[in-house]
Parts: structure tokens; sequence; C-alpha cells
């Protein structure tokens, strides 16, 4: 029985869920407060929970693991800027909308008092269509070189980054609270979302006991209804069908599923679920992070699915949850508590090796069915 | 004729692109003939020796090898024991390459059996791999190194007494196989006339005219690239050479022939690493900075970039692919900056340019190799079932 759970979970997951456990136990004992990192811990686990999420589709559609998330991330960012760009103009648009036909509720003061979670959305609503866009080029050409699908992602979030690296100089944004205030063009490294929509999400609906702990029950609850979004995604025919092509391509095919359609649906996914995740993720951080801001973002999202135990062409929600958990528990804990136990920050090299460490023992595992 | 020229230019398109941006760029950069000269020799001799040490993994077919980083971090670890010990010149770096082969030798093998339990995905692997180590690295320069591995110099260390510093200045062995032999190119000044040469101590010394300024030129390093291009073309000609060259074509043809597919996978590796560790003491002695935490992670990305540039493949990569590489990267390298200045009026655009192109020529670079290879497969699939497949 506990041989079964070890082999199920493997070795290196119970190893850090132990490490995990062992400093949550450690904590008050170097004047820790469990409560203030567990609340911490939530926080984080919210902010990236999407991102996370992203990973499902790809990996279930055979694509592996999407180290291409960046490429969802500017779609995010793209969408995050042009909600604080426009939201003068958005608000006015609806309040013109409501008077044009007859909605009563959507009225003046209406708008103002949402006008936050409306900016929070119109970003999310900027950046899906960005997202499918991009999501659906890069499907083409993951299509094009399946088997080296990672690699070749790597490098398609790199470029890309380094792509809006220059864009980001040069689009002819005007916000004073974006741009640089001396050249009067150009966005600056890190956008404020203060004003707009800081902490939409993580407020609503939070609880905060004794001051200490706190839970961004709002954000929870996004996270949960995206989470459950993607189960029933994954249940529906289509769904079924992308599960079919990550298992057995030539199977897939020979009883009829559109082998090419399906890879393409879940990236982008994906990319929809990565620009998402990076307006979850800003919210509650309080700043947009451009230029090369969102160039590593990928790896603790693959670190962190892999940790939950997901392999290179399998992964569940269950994965996301336990990895993401695990990851940014590890994240959050060991620099409070290593640190005031050994006077220095080791949390960024943790970081490294257990995240790094845990995508080569995926890469590394063999897998059984050959795909 | 008209075909043949065609396939040339189809073949080696990446690097035509480059040579027609370069066309524009350098004129928009205004810099001079000799100082463009200058960098490129410089450049040259600094990238050369890391680049060729990726020659040999694809020659296996184990593609591009991410993990020469390693070797870059066991030549600088090798670096910080000859600054601490305080030992110069080319004894000191002779001695950061003794100190630095068995630690490029151990994560060598470390990383080549790794491969070998990611076979068809060693790129990937070998990367995730150069981030890992890259964490041991650093638990080892920053935590360890005067805690528990001895450490005399204070320079060397932070002010909390244990873990290495941020930048280390290498003044010790700085441009010493540079300037081992000292030579000179000079041209004629404004007037005419030859510059005087006398005096700059130089051991050699070449006079061209129609040229502005002096140039000097790395002989030495120069002269090791060279012979280590030679090492390669016989290594190529050996027994171990061939059994590379047959697992870069097939590994269960070679396995199935009495080749020890694994073990001469992992002599690869390791071959590649200890280079990249002599390259990396190499590029460092010409820097004279060590950038402790960062000075290996452009090493790897930069090399893969400019042997791409180079027209070389994920499959197939040549000595004069090298080379083309080094001087068509660096010439961006350097103009990008100032074209973008004077174009834009903005230099941080030239370079973040440069940047997008290094990241960009290598995802085309292993799109293209990787649609290439499914083509084929599918083409052979296809004349296995023979003419009545053919849709």
């Amino acid at each position: 029985m506990i041989n079964r759970f070890i082999q199920n979970a493997g070795w290196p997951r119970i190893i850090i869920a132990l490490f995990l456990l062992g400093l949550f136990i450690a904590a008050p004992f170097v004047g820790v407060r469990v409560d203030t990192s567990l609340s911490n811990t939530l926080v984080r686990f919210g902010m990236n929970g999407v991102m996370v999420l992203a990973m499902i589709p790809m990996v279930q559609a055979g694509c592996g693991l999407n180290f291409g998330l960046p490429l969802g991330i500017i779609a995010g960012l793209l969408g995050a800027t042009l909600s604080i760009e426009w939201n003068v103009e958005i608000l006015a648009r609806l309040i013109e909308l409501g008077a044009q036909y007859k909605i009563s509720w959507l009225n003046e003061a209406f708008i103002t008092t949402w006008r936050e979670p409306i900016g929070f959305a119109s970003a999310i609503i900027i950046a899906i269509p960005i997202a499918v866009i991009l999501g659906w080029l890069y499907g083409k050409l993951l299509n094009r070189v399946k088997g080296d699908e990672m690699m070749i992602a790597t490098y398609v979030g790199f470029s890309s980054v380094s792509f809006m690296c220059i864009a980001w100089l040069l689009l002819p944004y005007k916000n004073p609270t974006m741009v640089w205030g001396y050249a009067g063009r150009g966005l600056r490294t890190t956008i404020s979302v203060e004003g707009y929509w800081l902490h939409v999400l993580s407020d609503a609906l939070s609880v905060n006991i004794n001051g200490h702990l706190y839970i961004p029950t709002g954000m929870l609850i996004f996270f949960a209804v995206m989470a459950i979004i993607v189960w029933i995604f994954m249940r529906t025919k289509t769904g079924t069908a992308i599960t079919a092509v990550g298992s057995n391509p030539e199977f897939a095919r020979a009883s009829g599923v559109n082998v090419d359609k399906m890879r393409t649906i879940s990236v982008i996914m994906s990319t929809v679920l990565g620009a998402i995740g990076i307006i979850v993720y800003e919210q509650s951080f309080g700043f947009i992070q451009l230029y090369m801001g969102p160039f590593y973002m990928a790896l603790p999202a693959v670190a962190s699915i892999l940790l939950g135990g997901a392999s290179v062409n399998k992964a569940t929600i269950l994965n996301v949850i336990v990895g993401t958990f695990l990851f940014q528990g590890i994240l959050t804990m060991t620099p409070s508590v290593i640190n005031s136990y050994l006077q220095t920050d080791m949390s960024e090299v943790i970081r490294l090796i257990v995240s790094n460490g845990m995508i080569l023992y995926a890469l590394t595992r063999k897998v059984r069915a050959g795909r | 004729m008209i075909r043949k020229l065609i396939d040339l230019i189809a073949g080696n398109a990446v690097p035509a692109i480059f040579i027609i941006i370069s066309a524009f760029a350098i004129p928009l950069s205004g810099f001079s003939a000799s100082y463009l000269v200058q960098e490129l020799l410089t450049r040259i001799g600094r990238n050369s020796f890391l680049i060729l040490s990726l020659l040999i993994p694809i020659m296996a077919g184990m593609g591009l090898n991410f993990g020469m980083v390693l070797g870059a971090m066991a030549g600088q670890i090798g670096l910080l024991f000859i600054y601490d010990w305080g030992v110069v010149g080319i004894p000191g770096m002779v001695l950061a390459c003794l100190i630095g082969t068995p630690i490029a030798i151990v994560l060598g093998v470390f990383c080549g059996a790794v491969l070998n339990r990611a076979k068809g995905r060693e790129m990937v692997t070998s990367y995730i791999l150069g981030f890992f180590i890259n964490g041991v690295y650093q638990l080892v320069v920053l935590y360890l190194m005067g805690w528990v591995i001895p450490i005399t110099n204070p320079t060397l260390l932070l002010s909390r007494g244990y873990g290495v510093r941020n930048a280390v200045s290498l003044v010790g062995i700085r441009g010493v196989l540079d300037n081992l032999i000292p030579a000179v190119i000079s041209g004629t000044t404004q007037t005419g006339q030859f510059l005087s040469t006398q005096g700059s101590g130089a051991f050699l010394m070449f006079q061209l005219p129609f040229f502005d300024g002096t140039i000097r030129i790395p002989l030495a390093t120069l002269l090791l690239i060279a012979l280590f291009c030679i090492f390669i073309v016989w290594f190529r000609k050996t027994k171990l050479g061939q059994d590379m060259r047959a697992i870069g074509q097939s590994q269960s043809v070679s396995d199935s022939s009495g080749i020890p597919v694994n073990r001469t996978r992992i002599i690869a590796i390791v071959i590649s690493t200890v280079l990249a560790c002599y390259g990396q003491i190499i590029y460092l002695q010409n820097m004279g900075t060590l950038n402790t935490y960062n000075s290996h992670e452009q090493a790897g990305m930069f090399s893969i970039a400019a042997l791409l540039i180079g027209g070389a493949s994920v499959s197939r990569a040549s000595i004069a692919n090298v080379f083309v590489g080094v001087i068509l990267f660096h010439l961006m390298f350097i103009v990008a900056p100032m074209a973008g200045k004077n174009l834009i009026g903005e230099a941080q655009i030239g370079e973040y340019f440069r940047v997008f192109v290094s990241y960009g020529i290598i995802a085309i670079a292993l799109v293209l190799h990787a649609w290439k290879r499914n083509r084929e497969r599918e083409a052979s699939r296809r004349s296995l079932r023979g003419n009545r497949g053919g849709r």
C-alpha cells in the first residue's frame, strides 16, 4: 500500500513534499508565523494557478510541455496595457451603450462603482482574441515540427519576448502612467495597475482572520472556475479527441480525428489560458512587467505541473493543484524559514535546483507508451 | 549553373540574410573599417573556441549541445581558484585549465548519462540541465566557497565572509594569451605615410596601404584556434570520430555493427564540455572580468546563435560555419546598437533587435531542421507504401 503510493507519487515529489512539511514545522521555531506563510502560499497559488493550468491542453495533445508560454503571456500583457490605455474610453462607451439601448442599470453610477472589475474584464476580453491569433499561428508552426516541439517552443517564447521588447518601445501608447516620463513614449519596464484593477480578484470576498491569515477567496474561486472549464472541456468530444491525439496519434487518425486540428486547438487553448493567467498574476502582484519580464516565466509553470505528478504527455487538474501548491509553498517558505536560520537568502538557488531538477526528472523518465 | 547558384543561396539562406542586414547596418552605424576589423579580430579570438566545442556533439547526432554551459562553469571555477592563489600569466591560465578539466569531465559524464536517458530530446534536456547545474554552481560558488571550500583571498569574497563576489577582475591573466605574440597591422596616416610601429613592442608587424590606424592581432589565440581546427579535422578521421558520425546517421545500425552507442555519446559530450571549459577560459582572459553569476549563461546562447548564423544546422556543422558565423554574428553585435541609434534615435532598439535576432535565428534553424526531418520521414514512409499511396 505504502509502496504503491510511493510508486504513484514518485520519489522527487515525496522528498519535496516532506521538505515543505519540514519547513512548515520548523517555521514557528525560527519566528516565522505559520498562518502568514500559509496565506502567502495561497496568494501565490492563486497568482500562478491559471498559468500552470495552461500546460494541460498541450501536454494532453502530445505537444509536450508548453515552454512557449511567454507567447500567451505577451497576449495577456497586450490586453493588460491596452485596458489601461483605453480605460477611459471603454467606460465612456459602456455608459453610451447603456443610454442607447435603454439599459437602466448600465448607468454612470454603476460604471463608477464597478470600474475596476470592468477594467479587469476588458483586459481579459482584449487579450483573448490576440491569444487566439497568436496561438493559432503557434499551433500551425508546432504541427510542422512534431517531435521537436519543446525546444522550438522555448525559442518561440524567447524570440517573441525579445521582439515585443522592440514593440513596447515603439507602440504608440499615450497614457502617462505607462510611458516613460521624459521621452513621452515607450512603455515603462514595470507599470502599476493601481487605480485600474489592482487586487480586483484577490480582494473580492477575501477573508482576513486576526490580521495574519488572509485568504484571497475571489482569486481562488476564479482559479476554480478556470479549472472546471478546462476539466469540462477535456471531457467534451473535442477534449477527448485531443487526449486521443496525445496518447496515440496514429490510432486517432485511423478513427477519423483530425490530428493537426486537435493539436492547434490545444495550443490555442494553452495560449489563451496563459494570457488570462498573467492578467490574474498582475492584478495580485500589482505591476505589469514588460520587456524581459516574461522571459523565464514558462519554467516555474512547467516545473509546477511536473512537481504535481504530470509527465511529458499526461497531465490532470489534480497535478496542477498539487504541483502549484508544492512549488509555491517552497518558494514562500524557503526565503522566510531558511533565511532566518542561516541568515542568507538561498531561495533563488533552491528554486533553480528544484524547478529544473523536476523538469529534468520528467524529461529523462522512461515513457511507457512511445509517442 | 544558375540552378547551382540558387541551390547555394537556398542552402545558405541564413548567412545570406545576415550579409544583407549587415550591408545595410554597417554604413548606418558609421564605424570605420579599421575599428570593425579590430573588433572582429578580437571577437574571433574570443569566441571561436567556444563555438568549435559544439561541433563534436553535432557530429554524433546529439544536436546543439546546450550543455556546453557546464564546461563554461567548470572553467570559471578554475579561474576563481587561480585568482585566489594569485597565479598569474600563462601559468595561471594553464593551471585554470588543469583545475577545470576534471570538473568538466565529471560534468560531461553526468550530462552524457542524462542525455542517454532522454534520447530524441537531447537539446531540450541539455538546455534544462544547464539551468539545473547553474543552480548547483550557484550553491557552490555563492554559499560553499569560503565556507566549506577554503578561499584565502578576502577580495574574492562577499563582505559577509563567504560566497564569491559578483564581478571578479581577472587582471592577472587579462589578455596574456592574446598578447603572447604581439602582432600589429599598421595602415597609413591621412597623409599617406605609414604609421610608425617602432616602440609598440610588436614582435610581428604588417603594413598595409589605404588603411587608417593600427590593428592588434591576438596571434597566439588565433594559432591555438587553428591548432584546434586541425585537431577536429584529424579527430573526424579517427576510429572514435568515425563511430560518432555513424551514430549520428543511425543509432540502431551503429549498435548492431558493434559500436558502443551510449558510451560514444558520453565521450562526445565529455569532449565538448572540456573544450567549452577551455573556450570559456580563453574568452574570459580576453574580457578581463568574470561575472561570476552571468558569464556562463551567455556563453551557450551566443555560441549556438553564432554557429547557426554561420549556416550550420542541428545535424550538420563544419569549421567554416563557425568562422562565417562568428564574423556575421559579431558584426551585427557591433553595429546593431549604433545603427539603431542613428536610424531611430534609440540605441536600445538596436540592442533589442540583436537579442531578437539571436533568439529568432535559433528558433528558425530549429524549425527548419525539424520540418525537413519530418518531410523526409513522411517521404520515406510513402516510398515504403509504394506508388499506390501517393496522396
